[in-house]
């Protein structure tokens, strides 16, 4: 691997730390935090300075491939974790370093899940830096920055292609740069919407941009011990609303911008996506329509809990720990499922997850009719063997992950669910678990040893497991 | 520009790298899987899996938003096709890659009723690039136009040579060659010579001619200029037949080595001058028993880059004359830098160039009219040419009757695939093609050239 070019690449992504850092430190100054400035003005230093250092690294001439475009992205993601929880320790809300770790990187992979018990006790710049990291997180840094900055030429492709989830990742146009700003814009323009839909809605400004990041990155942070509890029934919608749209495919916006409406109806993914969220709606509604005064009333707590957990966003509106175990177990079931590829949502996602139904129906066929021959297609186009292959070795890595990180973290001596739905919960990126990790609780119950395998499981659901893993292969780091 | 190349073989992969580096769009289609990834992965376009005559496959391409489309696969007639296909979809400019020698005696007609803006034949750009390297000293620079059949040659004029203080009137009368001097640039002055013009020592001239004209020139003003007389082509291919065709035009002797008997029979057929030996060319005694040390110019263009490495080697040590290597493989190109070849020939980067050098231009030329647009000497200098649509004042009269601009001249008609150099008395008729050279960069119709 060659680490000069690995390590002007975080140079460069700590430098725009250092800028994403100016909102919090804007927000501090209107609310008057001026500690909290001080704090964020430090941090922000400090990221320019490493950054500056670290792209001094690279020598002219060395070219980023595959490799080094995971590992920088891996990489990347750990220093924007470890640098970005700087404000929360200098600032003394949360002195722990391990769980401002923990805090800033469930923030970063949109999983939403907090180690606070007292959310409304952080100050509002706080406040907007936790929802903000999930507004980077949610689209990626790395297409943020290949958007502006013609990073690694077309080699560029490498970052993008380790940072985006999904099976397959292609390109919406020609150019990486231009793919990059398109996409960009349909998820600044989504937010922008999201927050007009919010202010309207009666919430002040401070609540809709915040929510509404957490809403679009499909994150969960709340700035509420609520969660969404508090807001009123339309607020909620909105908010479920949008979530459903952020973790749709956003290939399917690019084909409504331009007009491919007959490309749009060929996706099988967003169709299925669609189908899911309205079978549990109504199957959940159905089953805890005794819990609520009007059928209305649980269909809208249905949907929100379905929508908040298949995009993996986190947000509740109830604690829905004490509804009835059949409601229980489909939400944790979709917390496998996950949002389509290419959208902000974490999961297996529901590509994948068509892939390998397809693929068992061919193989049950092929049990019928030995000599059959058959392409499975995804959206009309063949489902290529390379991309068949890298799916199963993905579906098996996810749940030896997930196996191996339930055995890590049971030495903490926590009973079974609250452990495996914490490593579900935080491998999705979803944000709460059920029993002690509910919605109505945090993650503070585990050991800082837990905490950082739950870290590591964060950042692998979200880079989708492969990046992270790379950094362990021994190789990887070699010259050769 | 939006651009979608089809195919991407060798040519495809070298033009999607050229001219991704110039900022344009591109889109590659392929019916090939692996060929869409290992483009994609290395370079910055969008690669599309289809068949690049199919309907769908050139939509999902966006070709309502294309500006050019490029078809560039093995096959001729799926490349003419696709060009057709996406001309009635889009309107968009289209270029074919024909390499067939059969559709090329046709091209012009093929590609006007087609209505293709370019019809390219790499094994015929690499042909004419190896003729030219046994004709012209390196002195001599050569840009080709219209598609290769007429020829630019830019020299500088020496204190001692024969057309120092000879008047540009007289070189087409006295010497009774079809030559036109088109451009002189003296010292940081370009000028587009008029009747009386005298050539002095020290300028840099440029004359048009056709390739067969161009070497007589050259021996009546006494440059030196075809360096090779007893050629050795190794290799009876579709470049090997072009470059053997260009050599026997201008008088020059040619043996073809050829291993395949059938193909041996074909070429003796298509070129009675040449001398055809049935042979393998790696059998050194043969090529000697053939003379191989008497030769003065021998190409390799067998179909295996190391075999032709190893052959030019061979001959050049032997005859010490020029020889001339066909490397298919781009990548080989680092390797070959540290080797004592003199000629190595790259048919699939020359083909790439010529086309980039099209794309380049075709941002400038918007008129339908202007069919192709070069700039010369730094841009200082435009050739364009235009292609006559419809009778107007300006056809059907003699040149020198016409009231022409100065800074102007017309340079070539191209007239149902044959190129005249034209003097007083052709005239332009409907159906033309005319180059023109011109200092002035607006020239967006042909009745421009006329004062009014």
């Amino acid at each position: 691997m060659n680490i000069g070019v690995v390590a002007y690449i975080i140079g460069w992504v700590l430098q725009f730390e250092a800028i994403f850092m100016a909102f919090p430190l804007i927000t501090g100054l209107i609310y008057g935090e001026y500690d909290c400035c001080t704090a964020y003005i430090i941090s922000a230093c400090v990221c320019l300075v490493t950054g500056y250092i670290l792209k001094r690294f690279r020598k002219p001439g060395a070219d980023l491939f595959l490799r080094e475009g995971f590992a920088a992205v891996a990489l990347s993601w750990i220093a924007l974790g470890v640098f970005g929880a700087l404000p929360f320790v200098i600032t003394g809300e949360i002195p722990n370093y391990i769980d401002a770790l923990f805090e800033t990187v469930s923030g970063l992979t949109t999983t939403g899940a907090s180690i606070l018990n007292d959310v409304e006790a952080l100050s509002k710049s706080n406040l907007f830096w936790r929802s903000f990291t999930h507004w980077i997180g949610g689209m990626g840094v790395f297409v943020f920055i290949l958007a502006i900055l013609p990073l690694m030429g077309a080699h560029s492709m490498n970052l993008m292609k380790a940072e985006s989830p999904g099976p397959s990742v292609g390109k919406l146009l020609p150019k990486v740069k231009d793919t990059a700003f398109v996409t960009y814009a349909m998820y600044f323009g989504l937010t922008v919407a999201c927050v007009i839909a919010l202010l309207i809605s009666g919430m002040d400004w401070f609540e809709s941009l915040t929510m509404s990041f957490g809403t679009m990155g499909t994150g969960g942070y709340g700035i509420y011990n609520s969660s969404a509890g508090g807001f009123s029934a339309a607020q909620q919608i909105i908010l479920a609303v949008f979530m459903t749209l952020g973790g749709v495919n956003y290939t399917a916006y690019f084909l409504i911008i331009t007009k491919k409406f007959k490309d749009l109806f060929s996706l099988e993914e967003v169709k299925y996506y669609l189908g899911i969220i309205i079978v549990s709606t109504t199957v959940i509604m159905i089953n805890i329509a005794h819990l609520y005064k009007t059928l209305g009333e649980a269909l809208r707590h249905a949907y929100f809990q379905v929508a908040s957990i298949i995009t993996t966003a986190g947000f509740s509106t109830v604690d829905f720990d004490t509804w009835p175990q059949l409601s229980k177990t489909i939400l944790l079931l979709l917390m496998f499922v996950g949002a389509c590829a290419g959208s902000t949502g974490g999961g297996f996602k529901v590509s994948r997850l068509l892939i390998l139904v397809k693929s068992v129906r061919k193989e049950l066929r092929t049990i019928i009719h030995p000599r059959l021959s058959k392409k499975i297609y995804l959206d009309g186009h063949p489902v290529s063997d390379e991309t068949f292959r890298s799916t199963n070795a993905y579906a098996a890595v996810y749940i030896l992950l997930i196996l191996g990180s339930v055995l890590l973290i049971s030495v903490d001596n926590l009973d079974f669910t609250t452990n495996f739905s914490s490593v579900v919960s935080a491998f999705n990126n979803i944000g709460p678990g059920f029993a002690m990790t509910g919605p109505t609780h945090s993650f503070a119950c585990f050991s800082p040893f837990s905490k950082i395998v739950l870290i590591f499981d964060m950042l692998a659901g979200r880079l989708e497991l492969f990046p992270m893993l790379v950094l362990f292969v021994p190789s990887c780091w070699r010259k050769y | 520009m939006n651009i979608i190349i089809v195919g991407c073989g060798r040519v495809g992969y070298t033009l999607v790298e050229q001219l991704s580096m110039e900022k344009h769009n591109i889109t590659v289609i392929d019916e090939d899987e692996d060929r869409i990834s290992s483009i994609t992965e290395e370079l910055d376009a969008m690669g599309i899996v289809g068949n690049g005559v199919d309907y769908k496959t050139l939509l999902e391409a966006g070709i309502e938003r294309t500006d050019l489309l490029i078809a560039v696969t093995d096959n001729d007639e799926q490349n003419l096709l696709c060009c057709v296909m996406a001309k009635r979809i889009d309107n968009c400019k289209t270029i074919a890659r024909v390499k067939n020698p059969v559709y090329n005696s046709e091209i012009g007609f093929i590609r006007r009723e087609l209505g293709l803006s370019m019809i390219i034949n790499p094994e015929l750009i690499a042909a004419s690039e190896i003729a030219r390297i046994f004709q012209f000293p390196d002195t001599i620079r050569v840009d080709t136009f219209t598609r290769g059949r007429i020829e630019l040659l830019h020299l500088t004029i020496e204190e001692d040579s024969f057309l120092d203080g000879y008047r540009v009137s007289d070189i087409r009368r006295k010497l009774k060659c079809e030559v036109l001097v088109c451009m002189v640039a003296r010292k940081d002055e370009v000028f587009i010579p008029s009747h009386d013009f005298v050539l002095r020592h020290g300028d840099r001239i440029c004359i048009a001619a056709l390739p067969e004209v161009a070497s007589a020139f050259f021996a009546k003003i006494g440059i030196q200029s075809s360096r090779a007389h007893y050629t050795m082509i190794v290799g009876g291919g579709t470049i090997g037949y072009y470059l053997a065709r260009r050599l026997l035009d201008v008088g020059v002797h040619v043996k073809i080595i050829e291993k395949d008997r059938q193909r041996c029979d074909e070429l003796a057929s298509l070129l009675p001058d040449a001398t055809v030996i049935n042979a393998d060319g790696s059998d050194e005694k043969r090529l000697i028993s053939e003379g191989l040390d008497a030769v003065d110019g021998f190409a390799a263009l067998t179909g295996v880059d190391e075999e032709n490495v190893i052959l030019s080697l061979f001959a050049g040590k032997l005859s010490g004359g020029i020889t001339v290597t066909k490397i298919d493989k781009l990548k080989y190109s680092v390797v070959l830098e540290g080797m004592s070849l003199d000629n190595v020939i790259f048919p699939s980067l020359l083909t790439a160039d010529y086309i980039t050098k099209y794309a380049r231009t075709m941002n400038q030329s918007t008129e339908s009219d202007v069919e192709n647009l070069f700039r010369l000497e730094n841009g200082k200098v435009s050739a364009i040419e235009f292609f006559v649509r419809e009778h107007s004042d300006i056809t059907d009269t003699p040149i020198s009757k016409l009231k022409l601009k100065k800074d102007m001249l017309i340079c070539s008609i191209t007239r149902d695939g044959a190129v005249i150099i034209p003097d007083g008395n052709d005239e332009i008729r409907p159906g033309d093609a005319v180059l023109i050279i011109t200092v002035r960069s607006r020239f967006s119709d042909i009745t421009d050239i006329v004062e009014r």
